[in-house]
């Protein structure tokens, strides 16, 4: 299978604190990648750094065979790229359609057909189109923000802990939501609930300190015990 | 064709349509000149709502595009012929200067924390009132000048219907513009500047966009104020102007539109009758103590203006709620 995405000993810093210090990893095209690990372990900066939001100081982000590292986020997007981050980024003073037409950026058939599409799958943003973003439950903003970056013709999605914060039920309803787009989109997922995670991932990579440390498919790691407990804290 | 707009623009069109009748009930020339001022500051804070309201960018100079529009008329009417043809020529040169200054600042401080932009226009502001005290040959200097008008001009109720029509022009032109996916996009800016990054926008041209035409508009407002005057001089320059707008702009409602010009009535009626209620109390002279106050007032019953206010009660009301609810995502 291809690979997508393609980091090789990526490095780098927030402010003066070196936070990754040696991220290698490919994404597959068609595939749910997870990133796993503990808190702090450098997840969400790896998401972050792919979308060009953290500078690279050292190594390279390979996209489609193009190095983007380093690259504007607004030239990483345009190749492709979405993001839905940890918090959300909904736009609260926008309504919900409003902040799916900024999303879409330009209207066309494809464009069109996606949004038939997410709308089906998550009937509540149907049903509060016209209510401001700011105005959501939390279920109900991270369909939105996961909405907003499927409609937008990404091909690589980086979904940042989805289910952070969100009722089983609610869980449930995301759950099924990234399983439906794993047929049209390749994925990397940022999750903590393993349960979520080994649902809907194809493959892991797990991050410890900075650096990635282990990595294979993701029906081997449900077996292995051993590495869930210390990496993952389960036992 | 009153069916096919909504209710908002119907409301805005019959204001402005009363507006150009009072001149035949309102006849002192008092109230004629204030309701001039209003007109000519509301269209002064509706430039400055697009820059802070709609894009969250925050002007400590935005005056310097005012006094440009100022001194490009009144120059062109003193050094040439006070005529229509020169009036358009002064609007042209006006509002080209300041998209190109408003450009150059833009792009220089943009792309850093809003208040670099602050920062700059306000040092570029004090340039200009300098440059304007010390080139007394071009500009008067503190002293200013008197112009003669165009002939269309010297009856006030025409620089009434001017200002007018301005107004109502820019209003439903800059009421477009925000609802339409570049204001939308403005909007989503003021809001979570990287998460648009990351939607694939270069938040720079956007944001400089919104500040080129937000100083046109400005020195567009600077012209008007001038043929109201028939006089300029340096305090086309001073912050004050730059205080007040924004006071106008907070007291009415950041992000409205409607608001800064609610704004800019209350605060013109308000410096025209305390201040002349100074035979009544000594405290009317220092009339800026109570405009203090109200404004303090202001911000602390309605937190996001006047207009603001109103609308987030109106948005929570039980009923506009069982409206969203209703035939949506259609």
């Amino acid at each position: 299978m291809n690979s997508l995405l393609k980091l090789n000993q990526v490095e780098a810093y927030i402010n003066q604190y070196h936070i990754l210090h040696n991220i290698s990893f490919d994404v597959r095209e068609g595939e749910v990648n997870v990133l796993l690990g503990r808190n702090g372990a450098g997840k969400t900066t790896t998401l972050r750094t792919i979308m060009g939001l953290n500078s690279v100081s050292k190594g390279t982000i390979t996209y489609e065979g193009e190095n983007i590292a380093n690259e504007k986020p607004h030239i990483i997007a345009n190749k492709g790229i979405g993001l839905v981050p940890e918090d959300q980024g909904i736009f609260a003073d926008l309504t919900v359609g409003e902040n799916m037409s900024v999303a879409m950026k330009q209207e066309n058939a494809e464009s069109t057909k996606r949004l038939e599409w997410v709308l089906e799958l998550f009937p509540d943003l149907k049903k509060f189109w016209r209510k401001p973003g700011g105005q959501l439950s939390g279920g109900q903003k991270q369909m939105l923000a996961i909405a907003r970056a499927y409609v937008n013709e990404n091909e690589l999605l980086l979904i940042d802990e989805p289910s952070k914060g969100l009722a089983p039920v609610v869980v449930e309803k995301v759950t099924e939501s990234i399983q439906q787009m794993k047929d049209q989109t390749t994925i990397l997922l940022v999750e903590q609930n393993f349960l979520m995670a080994s649902q809907i991932g194809d493959r892991f990579f797990i991050i410890d300190n900075g650096e990635t440390v282990h990595h294979g498919e993701m029906e081997a790691l449900k077996t292995d015990k051993a590495m869930m407990k210390t990496y993952l804290g389960i036992s | 064709m009153l069916r096919h707009m909504n209710k908002g623009t119907v409301i805005y069109l019959l204001m402005f349509l009363l507006l150009t009748l009072l001149p035949l009930v309102v006849t002192g020339r008092s109230m004629q000149f204030i309701l001039i001022q209003i007109f000519v500051f509301g269209i002064f804070a509706m430039s400055y709502d697009l820059l802070l309201g709609y894009t969250g960018i925050i002007s400590f100079g935005h005056v310097m595009f005012f006094g440009i529009g100022a001194y490009s008329t009144a120059i062109m009417f003193d050094r040439f012929e006070p005529t229509v043809g020169y009036l358009v020529l002064a609007v042209i040169v006006g509002v080209v200067l300041a998209g190109i200054v408003s450009f150059i600042a833009g792009i220089l401080t943009l792309r850093l924390k809003s208040h670099y932009y602050a920062m700059l226009t306000l040092a570029l502001a004090g340039l200009f009132l300098v440059a304007a005290e010390k080139w007394t040959s071009f500009t008067g200097g503190n002293d200013g000048f008197t112009f003669g008008l165009p002939d269309i001009l010297r009856d006030s109720n025409m620089i009434y219907l001017l200002c007018l029509i301005s107004l109502a022009l820019l209003f439903f032109g800059l009421r477009r513009l925000t609802a339409s996916p570049f204001g939308k996009v403005l909007m989503a800016i003021r809001e979570n500047e990287q998460r648009v990054e990351s939607l694939g926008y270069h938040v720079l041209h956007y944001k400089v966009v919104a500040s080129v035409v937000s100083g046109v508009v400005a020195a567009y407002a600077g012209v008007l104020y001038i043929i109201s005057l028939r006089f300029v001089d340096t305090s086309v320059f001073a912050t004050d102007f730059t205080i007040d707008v924004l006071l106008m702009t907070i007291i009415g409602g950041v992000g409205t539109l409607i608001g800064p010009l609610i704004g800019a009535g209350l605060v013109e009626f308000a410096h025209h009758w305390l201040s002349g209620l100074a035979d009544v109390h000594w405290i009317f002279e220092r009339w800026i103590i109570l405009y203090g106050t109200v404004y303090i007032l202001v911000v602390i019953f309605f937190p996001l203006g006047i207009v603001g206010t109103i609308r987030a009660k109106l948005t929570r009301h039980p009923l506009r709620k069982r409206n969203d609810l209703k035939g949506v995502g259609s």
